[in-house]
């Protein structure tokens, strides 16, 4: 034993004889159990469940309104689902920055397929999908983001055309 | 065997102008973008230097609100002493507090405060209708941290709100008075909202934009419009213009030019 304390230099002083226990283990193992039982807590009711992706809904009147063929989003339905957030910030930056770069305000979308859109997400993206609700937030829930457009953008109210 | 001296530098030298001219070769081959496009709208109005110019021998008290209406119609602007919900109602002193304003009167003394002693007592005693006067040399541009305040090559001193923090420098900083700080949500005091400019959110300052958003579509701002030619918007660079024009003609003052901001509002007295 102590053999182990020696180096080049010779030997240290014998390794102090401490007696091994364990101080208050009922307290310390109840504490941890408890613990433990506390941050497992939110997942238990949930354990081997599967929770399933939420629906798109696109009942709404302006989408009804079209023909069945035609029902199509300004970019491919995958696409759109991957990347809406970085258009409408680019959107955004265009609409609102552009003119700080010296570039004209921009305010039109073209799609790939040649329509044109005004780039506004109250009046353009809420048009067809008027379902709030059950369209963003549905979804924005099940990932648990929670972006902030609507505190200022309008979700709701009458159209820019009857407004004028 | 390796390779020499005379190899080496010529491999290098072809690899360096491949590496220099990849991105134009590749744009050369495939040119265009694939993406879709962002473009201007048609018929957008664009200038190189906006100004108002305020005829105040036309102006009268019924018109000056007017112009007020319509512009905190168009821009959701909240009126806090009347809640659309009685029960958000404030009280009077705090409701004067959290006033947002984009275009308001004011008197004569409180809006030229320096001594002109020039003037006619007759435009001394006049209520002048005030707005942002979108600076050459804007102080509120200077002071803010985020650049959420710019000014745009067509001299508008616009804001994005998605970037304000709401620290309130360009509020103390501007000589004029023309920002606001939003206290609390403004939507519970919005009569009307119109769907064609957002509301905006508590801890932000707002201000006039010279209707940035207007002039995208080919419009005049809001209190232009309404003023039926009391207030006359246009491009100070255009000698053909009208605001040119009625500045040649007339007499004009604009506020505390002695601070060095280079304001574009001009009042015509």
């Amino acid at each position: 034993m102590d053999d182990k304390y020696k180096n080049e230099f010779g030997a240290f002083a014998p390794r102090p004889q401490v007696e091994k226990k364990f101080y208050d283990g009922k307290y310390i193992l109840a504490g941890l159990i408890i613990f433990l039982a506390m941050v497992a807590l939110p997942f238990l009711p949930n354990v081997g469940k599967t929770i399933p992706p939420p629906e798109r809904q696109l009942d709404t009147p302006v989408i009804k309104k079209i023909a069945e063929k035609d029902r199509k989003c300004i970019m491919p339905t995958e696409w759109m689902r991957a990347n809406h957030m970085q258009m409408l910030v680019d959107w955004r930056d265009n609409v609102v920055r552009s003119d700080e770069k010296g570039a004209p305000e921009v305010r039109e979308f073209v799609s790939p397929d040649g329509r044109k859109f005004l780039a506004s997400l109250t009046n353009t993206c809420l048009d067809c999908h008027s379902n709030k609700e059950k369209f963003c937030d549905q979804c924005h829930n099940y990932v648990a983001v929670v972006p902030n457009c609507f505190g200022c953008h309008l979700q709701e109210g009458k159209k820019l055309a009857e407004a004028k | 065997m390796g390779i020499d001296r005379r190899e080496f530098i010529r491999i290098s030298g072809l690899a360096a102008l491949l590496g220099l001219g990849g991105k134009g070769a590749f744009e050369l081959l495939r040119p265009g973008q694939v993406e879709a496009a962002l473009k201007p709208e048609a018929g957008a109005l664009s200038g190189k230097r906006w100004a108002m110019v305020v005829n105040m021998q036309k102006m009268d008290e019924a018109t000056a609100q007017k112009c007020i209406n319509a512009c905190n119609r168009v821009h959701n602007v909240p009126d806090f002493k009347n809640p659309n919900d009685p029960k958000n109602k404030l009280d009077p002193e705090i409701a004067n507090r959290y006033e947002v304003k984009w275009i308001w009167t004011e008197h004569y003394h409180n809006a030229f405060v320096e001594d002109q002693t020039n003037l006619p007592d007759k435009v001394k005693q006049m209520a002048f209708l005030l707005l942002c006067n979108h600076c050459d040399n804007p102080p509120c541009v200077r002071v803010c941290p985020t650049k959420a305040t710019f000014r745009r090559d067509d001299g508008i001193v616009n804001m994005d709100m998605h970037r304000c923090i709401g620290c309130r420098f360009c509020m103390a900083g501007c000589p004029f008075g023309a920002r606001s700080f939003n206290w609390r949500d403004p939507r519970p005091y919005i009569k009307d909202t119109y769907p064609g400019y957002p509301t905006r959110e508590i801890g932000v300052v707002e201000k006039c934009t010279f209707c940035a958003e207007r002039l995208a579509q080919g419009l005049a701002p809001a209190c232009a419009e309404a003023s039926g030619g009391t207030l006359i918007f246009g491009d100070l660079n255009d000698e053909k213009s009208q605001v040119r024009r009625m500045l040649q003609k007339y007499f004009s003052i604009r506020r505390k030019v002695h601070l060095g901001t280079n304001p574009q509002v001009y009042y015509i007295v």
